[in-house]
Order: C-alpha cells, then structure tokens, then sequence
C-alpha cells in the first residue's frame, strides 16, 4: 500500500505499510544527503511555510533544511512574535495563511489537538512537527529508521522507552509506531510521570529501571524539563537521576548489543551520563539527528505527490 | 378553557401512564380523567402529555454575554423543548449577586421569556469564595436558590459561614463537589483516552473529594444542600448514606452525562467539552441506574451556550458547556427508549423533584396543580440540525445525531407558548 495521506498529523492514522513506504524512501535520501552534491528538486516551485507556535532550534532547522534540500521555497513565520499575540485566534491565523496558498505547512503548538484544528481549515498539506503532548510523527519515524538502519529490522525488537511519558508526545508517536510494527514496548519511569491508563495501550509498565530494561534491544529516553524536576513530579534532579539516568550500570541489563536513543536536546547528568550519550558503539544520538532531515524530506516528498494527484485528479 | 383528550397521561407522583384527558381553567389543571373524555377538545392522538420541565440550572447569559444568549432566545429554546420553568444560573457577568442585579434579571425575564424564569443567587459575592451575599435581601428579591455554580468556595471557613447563615434563613445551596485543586486545568477525565490525546484530565475522584468535604459541611450547619451534578459511581454510595443518615441532601445530574461517555470527544471535538468531563462508559450507566433507583434525583439539562469562537479552539482553550434545552427531552428519550428508565421516572427527575426541591405546586397532572404542560410525541425520529435551534448559540454535542421526541405543544400557566394543538 502506497502512502495515502493528505497531512501528516500522526501516527496514529497511519497504516503499517504507509510508514515502510515512507521510511523505505526515507532511506534513500539519508543515502543521498551523505553522497553530498546537486540532487533532483521534487518539490521546486511549492512554498513550505514552518509555523512554530512553540520555541525550537532542532525541529525547525531540520524541516527548514529537508525542504531546501528538495527545492522548496521555504519561510519561517515566528508565531510567538506575530499577530497571535495581537489576540487573533488560530484558525484566523491558518485562513490568513491559507489565502497565501503555501503547498506545505508544518506546524508546531503547545496544545494537543490543535494541528488538527488547523488542518480542517486550510487546503494545503499539514505536517505535525509536535502538539502539545499529543504527537510529533516526524520524530517517532526517524527514531523508527534509525532503529531499522541499526538492527536490521523494526519488528520482533524489545524496546523501552524512558522517563518523562506522561508530558512527552515523542513517547505516543513512538507507542503508535513501534506498537503497529509489531515490537514489544516498556514504558518505564516513576509514577507521577507515567500517563493515567498506560498499562491499557498494549505496552508493559516498570517503575524500576533495572528491571525494565532488562533484555532490552533499543533504548529510548526521553527529555525531562527543567520545570518539572524540583518537587513537582519528582523529588530533586539528583534522586532522578539515580534512579532513572540512564548509565552504563543500568545498561548492563540490556542486550549487550542495545542502542541507546535521545530525542535531544540532552540533559546530561539528569536522565543520561555524558559518557554513554557519546559511546558511538551504542549512542544513536547522532544517527538521529541525520535521519530526522531524511524522514522529513520523504514526508514532504509523498504528501506534495498526494498534493499534485489529488490536483490533477480534480482538472 | 382548554380541554385536551385522547392523551398518555405521564404522572410522575403515581408512576403511571394512562390513556386519558386533561382540563385546563385558567392557570390551572381544573380536572383530569381516564379513558374518553367528558365533550370534545384537542386530540392529542394518543401521544404523551406531561407535567411541563422544571430545569434547574439553565444560563441565560443576561446579564453580559447576551450575544450568547438572551430571556428570548432562552424561552424561545426551552418552549420548544418543553421546559416550562427555567431556574436560571447566577455565573453571569456579573454575578446576580446583589439585590440590583437581580432586579434587572427578573425585569429582563419578565418581558421576554415565554416560560417561567426562577433566579437563583450566588453565594458569595462575585462568586469569589470570600463574602457571602445579602441572602435575605436576595430571598426577598425573589432568588430559589444560592449558588457560586461551577466556582468551588476554596477556604472551608467561609463556607461553613454561608451555610450556617443560609440554613438559619432556610435557603437552599446548591453547589457543584470538586476538588479544586486536583481538577484545576482538566478539560477530560484522566484515562487511557485522555492520556493518548495528550489532553490535561483530572480523576472522576476529584468529584468525590469535594462531595465529601461538603457533605461533611452540610452535617455540620443543617442546611438544605442540592449537589447539582455528580457524575462518577464512586459518589453514588456517599449520597446514598447521606439521605439514610437524614441530611437534607438531594442530588442531579446532566443529561450530557446519562447520554455520552468521554470517548465522544474523539478527536478534539470541543462541543463535547463540558464540566465536569465527560466520564467513562461505566460512570454513565451508573449514573443512569442512579436515576432509575432514586438515588440521583433530578436530571437537568446544564444549558451553557457558547458561541463559535469560544468553542473553535484547541481543546484545551475551548470553553466549556452545551446548549441543551431544546435537546433535554429528546436525549432523555434515549434513556426510555433503552428501556432503563420509565416515562413516568423521567418526568419524576424533570419535573416533579426539582418542584418539589424548590417547594413549587407543580411536576404533577392533579386539580389544582398549574397547567404547565408539555405534549409530546415520544417516538417521532428527527435528525438534529444545529443551525435549527432556537438558542443563539448552537453549540450541542448532538448535531447530526438521530434522535426521537418531538415535542408537540407546550403550555406556560395554561397559555400555549408552543406549537400549534389549540
């Protein structure tokens, strides 16, 4: 099944062959970023416009530089400084936007639900770059190629992902993806950051690190923000850190050959140690980073071609 | 003098429905009967013909959101859903809490609304949770009932006060049990639905917390408490205990909790936010054996209109409540028509208790009772269509639902005010 999409608002409404077809072309671009030289512009003359309603550097440099990569004009609109702080509502926002006609949009919002929202109302390809704590497919496919590129495969792994799940939507995109490609999945962190009704997705639940990673092939941790760590979810950034940071102590429980993964940015000496987030025998970290402009160039690739059928379809 | 025959007489005080006919002198039921009629009148063609809705909780919006709805659009609204009597809300801007306000709010309702309008009065001023209102002057002014509506009295020192005081001048307090604390910023009930959505979500045992702080209160004071919404099995057996206890306690829920779970929200929908939450699938049915046992008392229909841009938000932004007048019957005909709860029961919830609960004559089809009335055909199916309501504001969660109950005509101190039988 080829990839059948209009936006690209999460996992969730993906089908397991959608994602191969995405992460198979994915592939060949990560070959050909590393080839280096002039390429093919499947998306020269559509405009991609990056809103982000939410500070980032990473995200937004890695989608900026996908759609430059395939010949894509590209603009970035700084929300936080716009007319959003003039009390303009969101959908007043995307209509604006919309009588510009971009061909892709990519967004990012500090609410769930609200790139949904804005997908309904404009008739360009909408592409999640996170939502609140709801989803950020982008990063649950990179993180789904990098795992692929390491192991061989996306099936048949045990893979924990750690720490702060019930804040982090990278945690959900990745449960939706690894659990429709058929893995075994452990959500392991301390109470007051697990979501309520965790053990209901189909997934194994660890307070205790050791024990959760036990056996483990692919280890994902995540962020924990600063604002969270004193007295508020857990007791101070030193308990966690014993408890939950990821050493090389606690990843003697894994596979010998386990890969240990970060959505970045890092905290080391909060939720990893320095040293083994550079380990480049174990540390995907990098890798991450260079699939994440290759997942995002085939997104923008396969929904600007599901842009041009439904066009041509229309004529 | 209006002689209607050939009707399904719902009594909710025997618990019966009887083919019969009903006379109506003046303002009041002058004489019903059984079987055929004493001389010829309206027809009603075998449909049901019941005591008229008191609905206790309704906003109106007057004073200062009248753009989302007025006395008119209201009474237009609860006309054709067979609401009678609405016991409006003092959240407004401002709060009806003093004498003046609510001078203006009877004057309002006076000359637009079609059906009766009962204010309540909030508890404490600004419904702040600070000073408690003239609750005497309020009484005299005409307020039912006092309540600070969805705003929790915080500090449980002021609240003792109010109650104290409201119970030595024998005001009824309704109030809505939440823990503030652990619901605030919630917009669904915590769980595996919400925590996929990513959406804030508070337990459903927030609810019992401050049921069980209040309850505790009302123990303390005496006074007459009406909890207006609970929503969650877990407080069932508290209220239960409370009235075998003997405290003066009755409790209701919305008909949006009997009728829809928190998996309606689906994706994001904003109409389906309302407060408390939605609950689970077994909340609901708990909640509708509560009704069909008497342990819930009254069934009100949480009117709170809000318009497009309120709701045309993220989730989270997106304020709360739905319109549900015109849509109370029709969505408590779900409940009958599964078979869970009896006609007569229903009509026990919406019309007869919450009479009874603010010492008003009617609920009930007897001589001498007023000749609020609605007639209405249980069975005739409609899609709804949301841009078709009477309210300004349009936001129901059930757009584009089948539904069955039309109502056919209604009658305010026997005066149509509604459809088109006489």
């Amino acid at each position: 099944m080829a990839f059948t999409q209009q936006h690209l608002l999460g996992i969730e409404a993906l089908h397991p062959s959608e994602i191969t077809t995405l992460l198979d072309l994915a592939n060949e671009y990560a070959e050909q970023n590393r080839a280096g030289g002039p390429k093919a512009q499947p998306l020269a003359g559509l405009t991609q416009v990056n809103m982000f309603f939410e500070n980032s550097t990473r995200t937004q440099a890695s989608f900026e530089l996908a759609g430059k990569r395939l010949g894509a004009t590209v603009m970035n609109m700084a929300m936080q400084a716009s007319s959003i702080k003039k009390g303009e509502t969101l959908i007043d926002t995307a209509l604006t936007l919309n009588a510009m006609h971009p061909d892709l949009i990519v967004v990012r919002h500090p609410h769930s639900g609200a790139v949904n929202l804005l997908a309904e109302k404009v008739n360009c390809a909408v592409l999640n770059a996170g939502d609140g704590r709801h989803e950020h497919p982008t990063q649950a496919l990179l993180d789904a190629l990098t795992i692929r590129r390491a192991k061989g495969r996306l099936h048949r792994l045990s893979i924990a992902i750690c720490g702060d799940i019930a804040h982090s939507r990278v945690a959900r995109s990745n449960i939706h993806l690894l659990g429709k490609m058929e893995n075994r999945l452990r959500l392991i962190g301390p109470p007051t950051l697990m979501p309520a009704g965790a053990a209901d997705w189909g997934v194994e639940v660890f307070e205790d690190m050791t024990e959760g990673l036990k056996g483990c092939d692919v280890v994902m941790m995540l962020r924990l923000q600063k604002e969270r760590m004193d007295g508020a979810f857990i007791p101070s950034e030193r308990e966690y850190y014993h408890r939950y940071g990821l050493d090389a102590a606690k990843m003697a429980h894994a596979k010998p050959d386990a890969i240990v993964m970060h959505p970045g940015p890092m905290n080391r000496g909060v939720e990893i140690d320095g040293e083994l987030a550079d380990d480049i025998n174990r540390s995907m970290i990098q890798e991450q980073v260079e699939m994440g402009v290759a997942v995002r160039m085939a997104a923008m690739d396969l929904l600007a071609q599901n842009r041009r059928a439904a066009r041509g379809g229309m004529s | 003098m209006t002689l209607l025959t050939n009707a399904l007489l719902v009594d909710p005080v025997a618990g019966t429905e009887t083919l019969g006919w009903l006379r109506v002198d003046g303002a009041i039921i002058a004489e019903t009967g059984q079987g055929d009629a004493p001389g010829a009148g309206v027809d009603l063609g075998g449909k049901c013909l019941a005591p008229g809705i008191v609905d206790i909780g309704v906003k109106v919006s007057e004073p200062g959101e009248r753009h989302k709805e007025s006395f008119r659009s209201a009474g237009e609204a609860a006309a054709a859903g067979g609401v009678t009597t609405m016991v409006i809300r003092p959240d407004t801007v401002p709060a009806i809490d003093s004498p003046e306000v609510l001078e203006f709010v009877n004057r309002r309702a006076t000359i637009d609304s079609a059906v009766h309008v009962l204010p309540m009065s909030a508890l404490t001023r600004g419904r702040a949770g600070r000073e408690m209102v003239e609750i005497g002057f309020m009484q005299d002014a005409g307020a039912v009932a006092f309540s600070d509506a969805d705003n929790v009295i915080v500090n449980t020192k002021v609240a003792s006060r109010c109650l104290t005081y409201a119970r030595a001048m024998g005001a009824l307090v309704i109030g809505h049990p939440q823990d503030p604390g652990l619901s605030a910023g919630a917009a669904v009930t915590s769980g595996k639905f919400a925590s996929l959505k990513g959406l804030p979500a508070v337990s459903a045992m927030a609810e019992r917390m401050g049921l069980d702080r209040d309850l505790a209160l009302v123990e303390m004071t005496g006074v007459r408490y009406h909890f207006d919404q609970l929503t969650s099995a877990r407080s069932l057996p508290r209220i239960t205990r409370a009235k075998a206890n003997g405290l003066d306690v009755t409790a209701g829920v919305s008909i949006h909790h009997l009728t829809l779970n928190e998996l309606d929200v689906g994706d994001y929908r904003t109409f389906f936010k309302v407060k408390p939450p939605l609950r689970s699938e077994d909340d609901r049915l708990a909640m509708v054996q509560a009704v069909a046992d008497g342990v819930i008392d009254i069934i009100s229909s949480m009117h709170t209109p809000q318009d497009e841009e309120s709701k045309r938000l993220p989730f989270e932004e997106a304020a709360s409540g739905a319109v549900a007048l015109e849509t109370l019957l029709p969505a408590a005909m779900r409940l009958y028509h599964a078979g869970t709860i009896s006609m007569a029961q229903l009509f026990k919830a919406m019309s007869l208790n919450p009479s009874r609960i603010l010492g008003l004559p009617g609920g009930r089809l007897a001589p001498g009772a007023p000749a609020d009335l609605v007639a209405f055909d249980a069975h005739a199916p409609f899609i709804l269509d949301r841009t078709k309501l009477r309210s300004k504001s349009k936001n129901t969660p059930f757009d584009g639902q089948r539904m069955q109950g039309r109502v056919l005509g209604t009658w305010v101190a026997g005066r149509p005010v509604f459809g088109d039988l006489t």
